[in-house]
């Protein structure tokens, strides 16, 4: 299973692994790791599940849709980096993730 | 915090540091949180949650989109693994039923005649699906949609060719609709008012959806009473008043839900549309709290007027209120409310509330399968339903949060970017 490594605003790490298929954003939620509030469960409706993929990453991860784009454009402090997590899906390519948190989701 | 026009005197409202034993009336999305963000907000007491479906708390949007459609497990829809209510030390009950509240007492009783007390209470009682007020609607084949078990009970009939009519066209019927026409069944939706979604948007967007349907192979029969549903024990069919009769494998019936509110009615706390609740989701019972479905509260950003909302923002926030309120968190920021719903490749997107709009202005055109329809009160925006326009649906949000607007005049031209216009939007 893949390992992602969240590091919250504040610097703590949270090291979790979760299946191939769920995306960064579930996996975060079931494993109780705080900063990602998610509250609309991934229908990219909310933006509150926003985080910045380590640089290193970016190429594994892809770009955001068009859609999640548009979200971004309206989230608190985005940089080039940033991603909605519920729309990466997890593949055994991203085994050993990093994604940083932003300081809020609101 | 307790005030003269309060009630009796027992109900006066114990402070943050005199709750230990905080009890969770419904273990559905604002239930489920509400128990996750006390912990997160670092309530050390005992948490009860109570629940009488067999799961833990779930989601249920996708119940009517990517789960019907066969695209996600039971297992994804749960807000958190059943094995966390343990790891957080919250007593989770499922498959028991809350049966009386004892206010003087401050206890709970559940099924079986157990008694719980609380310091507090959290009522998260939820909607219940309006049953069809009609003749054979208890026949096999004949479905309310609100629960993982409804859904469950509906797959096997969810294959190519079976005839479908769903009985009234709200977003969940229209959501059931889609999956089921994905899916290769033949739908028809029949609809009481003449038009689809007539309580939840305006008739432009309304017309919209209902052409999107039509082109998609949907049947509709708007202004059609369903009148008896037919069969001997399974459903056959389903009469209509005008003596027109439409044959069906399968019915699925989305007129809508009442709240929960037997219990907060026995005890004798206020209810008007749902449990009155105050902006810290306070009830008429200082010390028991009514969030999600069940409740009804000020909404913030509409000069305090008292609304039931059905949605997860709404199960969500009231969850954050509730937490911020029984530890003495500062004041969650309330938000917009929003809401959506996907339907085909169609995602609509909807913040605020469209009730009492006096126009409405479009940004994109409808032919483009993208667009959004802007509501204004006089200048000020009250609302969006944005389709396929994530941006816009965003921009909005945050103007009708922070009380700001753009006229409708410029809104509409779309040579200047949503985000340009929400940064000098006053
Ligand atoms: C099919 C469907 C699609 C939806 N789609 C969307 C959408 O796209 N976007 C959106 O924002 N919202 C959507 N909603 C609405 C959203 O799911 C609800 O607003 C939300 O679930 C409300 O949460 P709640 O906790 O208040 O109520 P519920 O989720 O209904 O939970 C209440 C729970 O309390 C239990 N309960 C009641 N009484 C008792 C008792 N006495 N003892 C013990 N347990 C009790 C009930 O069994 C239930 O499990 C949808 C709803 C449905 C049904
Ligand atoms: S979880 Fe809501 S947009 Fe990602």
């Amino acid at each position: 299973m893949p390992k992602i490594t969240y590091i919250e605003h504040n610097g703590k790490e949270h090291v979790v692994e979760a299946p191939v298929g769920q995306t960064v954003m579930e996996a975060a939620v079931k494993h109780a790791v705080p900063g990602i509030d998610a509250d609309c469960g991934g229908a990219c409706a909310c933006a509150t599940c926003h985080v910045y993929v380590d640089p290193e990453w970016l190429p594994k991860t892809g770009e955001a849709s068009s859609m999640e784009q548009s979200m971004l454009d309206f989230a608190n402090d985005v940089e080039d980096n940033s991603r909605l997590s519920c729309q990466i899906k997890l593949t055994s390519e991203l085994d050993g993730l990093v994604v940083r948190l932003p300081k809020s989701q609101h | 915090m307790p005030t003269a026009d309060r009630g009796p005197k027992h109900e006066v409202a114990v402070t943050t540091n005199e709750i230990k034993r905080i009890i969770i009336i419904g273990a559905g999305q604002a239930g489920g949180e509400t128990a996750q963000r006390l912990r997160q907000a670092g309530f050390k007491g005992d948490i009860t949650l109570i629940g009488e479906e067999p799961v833990a708390p779930y989601q249920r949007p996708p119940l009517s989109k990517a789960y019907l459609l066969g695209k996600l497990t039971m297992e994804r829809l749960l807000l958190r693994p059943a094995s966390m209510y343990a790891e957080e030390n919250i007593a989770f009950l499922p498959s028991v039923k809350a049966v009386w509240i004892d206010r003087a007492g401050k206890k709970v009783r559940i099924e079986g005649g157990r008694e719980l007390p609380y310091d507090a209470l959290v009522l998260a009682t939820g909607a219940r699906p309006r049953r069809l007020p009609l003749v054979g609607a208890d026949l096999d084949g004949v479905h309310l949609f609100r629960t993982a078990a409804d859904a469950d009970a509906i797959r096997p009939d969810f294959v190519a060719g079976k005839k479908l009519i769903v009985i009234g066209a709200g977003y969940i019927g229209l959501e059931v609709a889609a999956v089921a026409r994905q899916l290769g069944l033949e739908v028809t939706v029949v609809e009481t008012a003449v038009r689809p979604l007539a309580r939840v948007t305006s008739p432009e967007v309304a017309g919209f959806f209902l052409d999107e349907h039509t082109r998609q192979g949907v049947r509709f029969v708007l202004g059609g009473q369903p009148a008896l549903i037919k069969g001997k024990d399974r459903v056959t069919g389903v009469g209509l008043a005008d003596g027109g009769e439409l044959p069906a494998d399968l019915v699925i019936a989305g007129i809508g839900v009442t709240p929960e509110t037997t219990l907060a009615q026995h005890c004798g706390l206020a209810i008007d549309n749902g449990v009155v609740a105050d902006a810290e989701c306070r009830t008429s019972d200082p010390n028991i709290f009514a969030i999600g479905d069940c409740a009804s509260r000020p909404m913030a950003h509409y000069e305090n007027r008292i609304a039931r909302l059905e949605s997860v923002h709404n199960a969500v926030e009231g969850a954050k209120i509730v937490a911020g309120v029984l530890t003495g968190q500062k004041p969650h920021t309330v938000e917009a409310p929003w809401f959506w719903s996907d339907q085909y490749d169609l995602k609509l997107q909807i913040a605020g509330l469209f009730q009492g709009y006096d126009h409405v202005a479009f940004r994109g055109v409808m032919a483009d399968r993208s667009f959004a329809a802007f509501y204004y009160k006089g200048d000020r925006l009250i609302a969006v339903d944005a389709v396929n326009r994530p941006g816009e649906y965003l921009g909005a949000k945050m103007l009708i949060q922070t009380g700001r607007s753009i006229p409708s005049n410029i809104i509409v031209d779309e040579s200047k970017p949503m985000k340009e216009l929400v940064a000098s939007a006053r």
